[in-house]
């Protein structure tokens, strides 16, 4: 059986991901590797640990602000932004 | 909502699974709280089973013994014996013992359960130590666990060209699970040497099952041609914005680099590093139990032959109880969980030879890959210890030299290294060792300082304020 694609929105573009897929994968599997600034330097950051350790990965997912990108599974319209 | 039981078990890995099976088969009533959504831990880390309902096992080790401890866990579930809690968090875990938990995410996320119980067995695991290097906070590099946690959940890669560094024995099913999923692995750099393992044979020959994983990587390496460089680090990830190749150099035994051996990979978008593993103590650590150094230099938890910890009830299994991988993990998990249903025995009992067996590995193992005596040279003052807050190696040598900040503690109160959303998880390791100065390794009391986190994971002020 193979997983269903799924359609989310990542900072109002829409990207197909698969069921299953972390959110962390989802954006990985299209090239982003980076989805945040940090507060200082305003340096890029993406997944680091990948398992829920470091939060470098947060995310804004359907409004809930930092959320780790690593630990959240894509669902049909989530809508994640970056910060 | 709450629930109470006999015993209740955090975290659902190879060790927590086979502490659940084991109390439960033993007449307890259990609870099982897990961060993850399905039972599996790190090791057994599979796609969503809502997705892929039958999971072959394909890249795991010990899978038949997944199954047969799964099969038993749900069994015990389907039977009433074991309340099964994922997708929560435990943030405090107060005497007594009441373990009060949280969402592991929020949209859509778990209810928060209390539970109560009269034992508690801990199985939280851990995860990749971090050594920093200049360049290390770049997008793209990663810890060498997070690569291989990538592939088993998502069965996909987090990009095609990757370098693996650190080390010890992990770095090779990372990277042939890599190679196997189609991914370049350019090098795998291994700080120890192959020889160091020579004095250690004996250890190693007490786990034949070791051997042969070890034969199978090498089937990997020679089949994907993936060179195995020892004896060699990264000395600096390269790129703007992203990771985009690394600067690598032999080392001398220290770890110091030797001139004229450096050399440049280009075209690389993944780099994991991974120096051994760090247990998650906090838990144990809130509950006042008493701790060592382990051979690796990591914090654990001191058990009996029970698997019970200096605070009476509290049982410890897997890697809080010393760095020793999945197999050992089940072994000690099965003990604990048959301890904490039967605490009343009297009977002595002789820890498992099974255990000893697989302890002496682990420690040889540490001892044939050390964390380099001389990795504080490869930093610089600006490269980046603390990537939450952004704290760099001047900043904490600064506060070591100028204000005497020596210990984790006042480090973090000078320099911020360890406030931010890790709590010091990632970085921790690596700010003690500068603390404690060129060359030098932290103590247990500077670790166990490091690993004090009253709130053992982020929650909202609304669920602090409704504790009684």
């Amino acid at each position: 059986m193979n997983p269903q694609p799924v359609t989310i929105t990542f900072d109002g573009r829409p990207l197909t991901a698969t069921a299953g897929q972390s959110v962390g994968a989802a954006l990985a599997s299209q090239g982003i590797t980076a989805w945040r600034s940090t507060r200082k330097g305003g340096k890029p950051r993406g997944l680091f640990c990948g398992i829920g350790v470091c939060f470098d990965c947060l995310v804004t997912v359907d409004g809930e602000t930092n959320q780790r990108a690593c630990l959240v599974e894509v669902c049909e319209g989530m809508e994640v932004e970056g910060s | 909502m709450s629930v109470t039981v006999d015993v209740a078990v955090v975290g659902a890995g190879p060790a927590g699974l086979a502490a659940a099976v084991a109390a439960a088969e033993a007449g307890a009533r259990v609870a099982v709280v897990d961060a993850g959504n399905q039972p599996g831990g790190q090791f057994w880390r599979h796609a969503p089973e809502t997705v892929r309902p039958e999971p072959d096992g394909h890249g795991h080790h010990g899978w038949s013994t997944y199954l047969d401890l799964r099969a038993r866990f749900d069994a015990a579930q389907r039977a009433g014996r074991i309340t099964y809690l994922p997708g929560l968090q435990v943030w405090m875990a107060e005497p007594g013992f009441t373990l009060h938990t949280t969402a592991a995410v929020a949209p859509a996320g778990a209810v928060p359960v209390a539970v109560t119980a009269d034992r508690l067995v801990l199985c939280p695991g851990g995860y990749d130590r971090q050594l920093p290097v200049p360049g290390w906070d770049l997008p793209g590099v990663m810890a060498a666990g997070g690569i291989q946690a990538f592939i088993k959940a998502n069965g996909a890669l987090p990009g095609k060209r990757f370098i693996i560094a650190g080390t010890g024995p992990f770095l090779l099913p990372v990277a042939a699970g890599i190679a196997e999923a189609g991914g370049e692995v350019l090098a795998v750099l291994e700080s120890s040497s192959p020889s160091a393992w020579l004095p250690h044979l004996r250890a190693a020959s007490g786990v034949p099952g070791k051997a042969l994983e070890g034969a199978e990587y090498a089937a990997v390496f020679a089949r994907h041609r993936i060179p195995y460089r020892t004896r060699s680090i990264v000395t600096e990830v390269l790129g703007s914005g992203r990771a985009e190749g690394v600067r690598t150099a032999r080392v001398d035994a220290d770890g110091r680099a030797r001139p004229g051996t450096g050399r440049v990979y280009a075209d690389v978008d993944v780099v994991g590093f991974g120096w051994g593993f760090t247990p998650q103590l906090e838990l144990p650590v809130s509950l006042g139990v008493d701790t060592r150094l382990d051979a690796d230099g990591s914090l654990v938890g001191v058990v009996d032959e029970r698997q019970q910890s200096s605070v009476p009830g509290v049982y410890l299994a897997g890697e809080v109880t010393g760095v020793g991988g999945a197999a050992l993990a089940v072994l000690e998990g099965l003990a604990a969980g048959a301890a904490a249903a039967r605490p009343d025995s009297g009977v002595p009992v002789k820890q498992p030879a099974a255990i000893v067996r697989h302890r002496r590995f682990a420690q040889a193992m540490h001892q044939a890959h050390p964390v380099p005596a001389a990795w504080q040279d490869w930093l610089t003052p600006d490269t980046t210890v603390c990537r939450c807050e952004e704290v760099t190696a001047g900043d904490i040598t600064e506060a070591r030299e100028e204000l005497g900040a020596r210990d984790v503690r006042s480090l973090k109160s000078f320099t911020r290294a360890g406030m931010g959303w890790c709590q010091g998880r990632v970085c921790g390791f690596a700010a003690a060792c500068l603390g404690a100065g060129p060359g030098e390794a932290p103590d247990a009391g500077s670790l166990a300082a490091s690993a004090k986190r009253p709130l053992a994971a982020p929650v909202g002020i609304g669920e602090l304020a409704a504790l009684d």
